[in-house]
Parts: C-alpha cells; sequence; structure tokens
C-alpha cells in the first residue's frame, strides 16, 4: 500500500437519505504522524480536525469507519471530539472498534488546573521565600553546632577519628586541584602586572609594581581566587556526593549501621578543605607573583633577583597571615555551605541540579562576604 | 486486518523479534554466545535465566541500548544496526518500555511525563493530547487527581502504572517489560498482572519482558524463553520447556518455589 493511500482521510458521500463521511486510511498514531512528520504532520492533522469538526456539527450526517484501515485511541479520540463527545445516531463500525470509543464514554475530566490567581500571590510567595531562608540558616546553624560537636569529639579522642575520609578529601580537594589554581593564578598574576605596569610607568613608578602586585595577591586575590575555585570544584562534588548518596538511600544505610553521617561525611571534608584552601592559597600566591614577575620583567625590564629582594620589605608578613587565615576560614565555610545544600537535597534529579547551584552559588557569596568582614576587621594591619 | 493497525507491509505470520547469531561481549567477558530468538506477534514472551545470565542485557539489545559484537537484531523487519535515522525513530514509535524502577522523568509531573512522547511527534494540539494522557491514566487505573504529582511523591506501584501509560503513549505494537512485578506487593503484583493481561488482549499487544517472579510467568506468558550458557536454550510454551532435561530448568521450574506456582496454571489454561 503506498504512503498517500495509507494516510488519514475523509470523503463526504451525499447519498440518501443522508449524508455519510467515509473514512480511509490508517487512523493511528502511526498513520497520523506519519511522512516528514513536524509542522507538515501538524498542517495535515490539523486541516483533518477541521473538516471532521464541520462534519461532526452536523447532526443527521452518518459515519462509516469501516473502511479504515486501522484505528487507534488517537484516532478514534479525534473523531470522538469532532462529535462533541458522543456518538452520532448514525455510526457505522467494526466491532472491534467499538471497544475504543467504550473506553471514552468512561473517561473522566481532569480536576481544575491547580494554578488558580491568587490576589495575595505576591505577599504569599515573599513570606515563603522569607521562611525559606530562615529554615536555611536555622539548618546551616543546626549543621555548625553539630560540626563543631564532631570536632570536640575528633579532638577528645584524635585516634578514632575519620583520618582516612579526611586524608581521602585532602587529596581530592586539594592535590588535584594544584593545576587549575596554578593555571588561574598564572594568567591572574601576568594580567595585573601587565595592566598596572602601564599606569605606574606614566608616573615613573616601575618599581612600586612590587608593592602593588605584593599586596594585592598575597592579602586579598590570592585567596579569594583559590576560594572561588575550590567552591566551583570541590564545593559542586561535595554538593553532588551527598545528594547522590541521599537519593540511593546511603546516607540511611550508614543512620542504620550507626555510623554517624556528621562525624565521619561533614566533618572530614571540613576540616580537609580548612586544611587543603590555605595551602592552596599559599601556591596560588606562589604562583600568580611568578606570573606578575615574567610579566613585570617583559613590560618594565624589572629583574626578577630585584623582585626578590624588594618583596619582603614591600608586603608585611602580616599579609601573610591575614591570607592564610583567611583560607582557613573560607575552606570551612565552602565546606559547611556545600554540606548543608548536598543533605537538603530530595530524592529526585531535579532537587540534585538545583542542590548544586545553590550551593556554588551560596559559598562564594559567603566567600565574598567573609572577605569583606576580614578587610574591615584588619583594615590596619599589614598595610 | 488487526485494529492496531500493524504497517500494512508486516503480514500476520511474521516475527516481530528476529535475534540472529547474536553476541554480546563487555570486553573479554562473554554475555551471550550466538543468541537466537524469534518473537512472533501477539505473543507474550518471557526472558528467564539464572542472575547474571544476560537476560536484561538481551532486552537492552532489543532495544538498541547495547551493541551486538556479532550477529545482528531486527524488529518489525528493520535491523536495529541499521543508519536509516528516520526508520529507527519510526521504529521507536512503534514500541514501548517499561523500565524496571519506571524511569519517570522526575522533574515532569505525571501528566507530562505522559504526554511526552506525543508531544515530541509535534503534530497533535493540546487539546487531544490531554484527552490521550487522560484515557492512558485510565487504562492503567490511576485517577485523574494524580496527574499534577512528581514522580517522587507516588508510591512504588504507582510509578510503574504511570510508566506503563507512559509506554503506551504512542499505542505501540510492541511492548518491553523489566521485571515488571519486582519491588510490588503480591496484591499489587497480582493487579499489575491482570493489568498488563486486560492491555494485551485489548490493545493485542506484543509484550517482551524480563521477570524472576515464577507466578507472573505462569499466568501471564504464552512463550517462554530460557536463557543459561550464554544461549537461549529453550522457547516455547511452559509446559513444553518445563519438560526439557537441562539442569537449570530442572532447578528453576521443578524447584519447590516454582511448584507451588505451577498449581495456577490449572486455573489459567493457556492460548497459544
Amino acid at each position: 500500500m503506498s504512503e498517500s493511500t495509507s494516510q488519514p482521510s475523509l470523503e463526504l458521500d451525499h447519498g440518501a437519505p443522508a449524508p455519510c463521511v467515509l473514512l480511509h486510511g490508517r487512523w493511528n498514531v502511526q498513520g497520523l504522524s506519519a511522512g516528514t512528520g513536524g509542522a507538515s504532520a501538524r498542517r495535515r492533522i490539523d486541516a483533518l480536525k477541521a473538516e471532521l469538526l464541520k462534519h461532526g456539527k452536523a447532526a443527521d450526517t452518518a459515519w462509516n469507519l469501516t473502511h479504515a484501515t486501522a484505528m487507534d485511541h488517537v484516532g478514534a479520540l479525534m473523531l470522538w471530539q469532532a462529535w462533541g463527545g458522543r456518538e452520532p445516531k448514525n455510526l457505522i463500525l467494526d466491532p472491534q472498534h467499538r471497544m475504543l470509543f467504550e473506553n471514552f464514554r468512561q473517561m473522566q475530566a481532569i480536576p481544575a488546573d491547580p494554578i488558580r490567581f491568587d490576589p495575595l500571590g505576591t505577599l504569599v510567595a515573599i513570606g515563603n521565600e522569607t521562611q525559606r531562608f530562615m529554615e536555611h540558616l536555622s539548618g546551616f546553624v543546626r549543621l555548625l553546632g553539630q560540626v563543631m560537636l564532631d570536632l570536640g569529639r575528633f579532638a577528645a579522642r584524635p585516634q578514632a577519628g575519620p583520618w582516612r575520609e579526611i586524608s581521602a578529601n585532602l587529596y581530592r580537594s586539594g592535590a588535584q586541584a594544584l593545576g587549575i589554581t596554578a593555571l588561574v593564578g598564572f594568567l591572574i598574576g601576568i594580567v595585573l602586572s601587565y595592566l598596572s605596569a602601564k599606569q605606574l610607568k606614566q608616573f615613573g613608578a616601575d618599581v612600586f609594581i612590587v608593592d602593588l602586585l605584593g599586596v594585592a595577591i598575597i592579602r586579598e586575590l590570592g585567596p579569594v581566587l583559590a576560594a572561588i575555585l575550590v567552591a566551583g570544584r570541590s564545593g559542586s562534588a561535595m554538593t553532588a556526593s551527598l545528594g547522590v548518596m541521599r537519593v540511593t538511600e546511603e546516607l540511611d544505610a550508614l543512620t542504620v549501621m550507626g555510623i554517624p553521617q556528621g562525624f565521619r561525611l561533614i566533618m572530614p571534608k571540613v576540616v580537609a578543605l580548612a586544611i587543603a584552601l590555605p595551602l592552596l592559597i599559599l601556591w596560588t600566591d606562589v604562583v600568580s607573583l611568578l606570573g606578575g614577575m615574567v610579566a613585570a620583567k617583559i613590560q618594565l625590564d624589572l629583574s626578577m633577583s630585584y623582585f626578590f629582594n624588594a618583596l619582603p620589605n614591600a608586603v608585611k608578613i602580616a599579609n601573610l597571615w591575614i591570607g592564610l587565615g583567611k583560607g582557613i576560614v573560607f575552606g570551612a565555610l565552602i565546606a559547611l555551605v556545600s554540606c548543608h545544600f548536598g543533605l537538603r537535597i530530595e530524592p529526585n534529579t531535579e532537587s540534585l541540579g538545583r542542590g548544586t547551584t545553590s550551593a556554588v552559588v551560596s559559598s562564594i557569596t559567603v566567600v565574598i562576604l567573609a572577605d569583606a568582614v576580614f578587610a574591615i576587621a584588619f583594615s590596619n594591619v599589614g598595610i | 486486518m488487526s485494529t492496531h493497525g500493524a504497517a500494512p507491509a508486516l503480514r500476520n505470520d511474521e516475527y516481530i523479534i528476529q535475534i540472529e547469531g547474536l553476541w554480546t561481549k563487555f570486553g573479554e567477558f562473554v554475555v551471550h554466545r550466538g543468541v537466537d530468538l524469534k518473537v512472533r506477534s501477539g505473543e507474550i514472551l518471557a526472558l528467564v535465566g539464572g542472575s547474571g545470565s544476560g537476560k536484561t542485557t538481551l532486552l537492552r539489545q532489543m532495544l538498541g541500548l547495547e551493541t551486538p559484537h556479532q550477529g545482528s537484531v531486527s524488529i518489525f523487519g528493520q535491523r536495529l544496526d541499521s543508519s536509516d535515522h528516520a526508520a529507527l525513530q519510526a521504529l521507536r514509535n512503534r514500541w514501548g518500555v517499561l523500565f524496571q524502577e519506571g524511569a519517570l522523568y522526575s522533574a515532569l509531573p505525571v501528566f507530562d511525563n505522559i504526554a511526552l512522547p506525543l508531544r515530541e511527534l509535534k503534530c497533535f494540539d493540546e487539546h487531544l493530547i490531554r484527552d490521550i494522557v487522560l484515557l492512558k491514566l485510565r487504562m492503567v487505573g490511576i485517577e485523574p487527581r494524580h496527574a499534577y504529582k512528581m514522580p517522587a511523591d507516588l508510591s512504588g506501584g504507582m510509578v510503574k502504572r504511570i510508566a506503563l501509560a507512559r509506554a503506551l503513549a504512542l499505542e505501540p505494537e510492541l511492548v518491553f517489560l523489566d521485571e515488571p512485578t519486582a519491588g510490588l506487593d503480591p496484591d499489587r503484583s497480582d493487579s499489575f498482572v491482570a493489568l498488563i493481561r486486560a492491555l494485551h488482549r485489548e490493545l493485542k499487544l506484543t509484550v517482551v519482558m524480563v521477570t524472576h517472579d515464577l507466578d507472573t510467568l505462569f499466568e501471564l506468558t504464552t512463550c517462554v524463553a530460557v536463557l543459561a550458557d550464554q544461549k537461549v536454550i529453550a522457547v516455547g510454551p511452559v509446559r513444553e520447556v518445563i519438560a526439557i532435561p537441562h539442569p537449570f530448568i530442572k532447578t528453576f521450574f521443578l524447584g519447590e518455589r516454582a511448584q507451588r506456582a505451577i498449581e495456577v496454571i490449572r486455573d489459567y489454561p493457556f492460548v497459544v
């Protein structure tokens, strides 16, 4: 049978006593959607529907479905809709098709769409958001308290601590992040040095590039840069791994075995990141300064040995301690925020994606917030 | 001609599924060593075999989710390794699959899960799609008020029913079921089996399923294919297969558990 004859079509027979609609072709999903598909199939079906509707309105028209080579629920439903939800008086059909229409008669209406207009909608939404935020806040505080308790327990009996987990986390979020932080740090060092060299040259203040790069990188850029990279890299991984453990009921399995989640999963992550991030910051500082040095050599012809010698005088050691102190705080915050969102993931994939995104965005925001607090608190130290 | 409108080229006596000399290898590990299997239109075929005998892998081969190392799989006379994408897509619209865990899209509510394959065809309007979804929900015995729930809020039995409704959305001629009754309590499992039997009768479906559940096997199937020793060692109605003297068949069908389930045969005479 060729494509054209198997396509669904109808024909009006102006016979006596009443006109009769004859259906031809395959009135099933395959027949209706056959051919090129997409827009042209849609047009063909819309045309068929319009034609059906026209005939469906005439009450005395007879319908003959016996010539249709195939019919399924979808095809039958198109007819049923054209008939206005009931069978026409004059209907000739094969017995096996009768079943299809039987089903429609008992079909219930879908209850009204639950989305209705609510005049107080905005207010309610604001309230809900506030409540959600407060929930997050209290959840975060609870997590913080739990981690404090776990740290106390760890300090009391360090030999029974989760050393293996801490070491694994150190490796994953520390050692494996060396490459990316070095790359980004080096490039930022070059960019910063390159841009400021131009400005400094105008004032003949070439040698102050050491002060500028030293303070900016060691005190501010190194810590924030490393923290943002770690938040994106390890924070998202922590959220996702906890989320997947929730989805696969591994968290519940730990609980029923009497293995405390906080002590074995959360606390090691916090400790590991609080150790790894300061070290990563030191590394980023070194590589960024190296980048700055290279750019200064090219742009200002400032020798590397001068840069080395001038650095200790230009940057007070307090700046380094502030930078590393930031690292400890940022690391702990990133791990806490990521775990907080990881534990709140519900057992479905959408929640997993949303939770991971929120974790990264929130931990970066929290890092920058904490950085602002540091800037204010230590405004007259080291500069 | 059948109600269900198979493609005109397909004759009634033709095989819907043809597997010839199929080898599946994962690295060096051979799962199937020359599997041959043919499934006739209108049959309810169960694949049985011990754990790790490659039942689910064979099902995945039939779905085109694994690539054969050797041999071929043809469905509706169309080879799955063909490069004709339009033909393969047309083929995929003619089968429905019920995955073991339902595999409902967790980001979409029940209604959109069932409507998705219909919307993908891009040729039906929303009014028609709504009625089709309602009808499918009715066919699997889910009340319309559950239509806006998310899959995460449903019980396991409901997930299976809705996944079946989604599998049936495009009025397929062939339905694959992976462990249809696994994870359901005996009561739900019985009603799910009854549902599949009713749909098989009403829609003239061909059903291929993987199952461990002997009750399901005896109640539902017209034909059993036994996978053992990396091959299909027997195909046929349960009664004939039981008679074959093979160690796996003996332990699987004639063990104590099986004897209890076999009682069911007396109540449901087979029509093959």
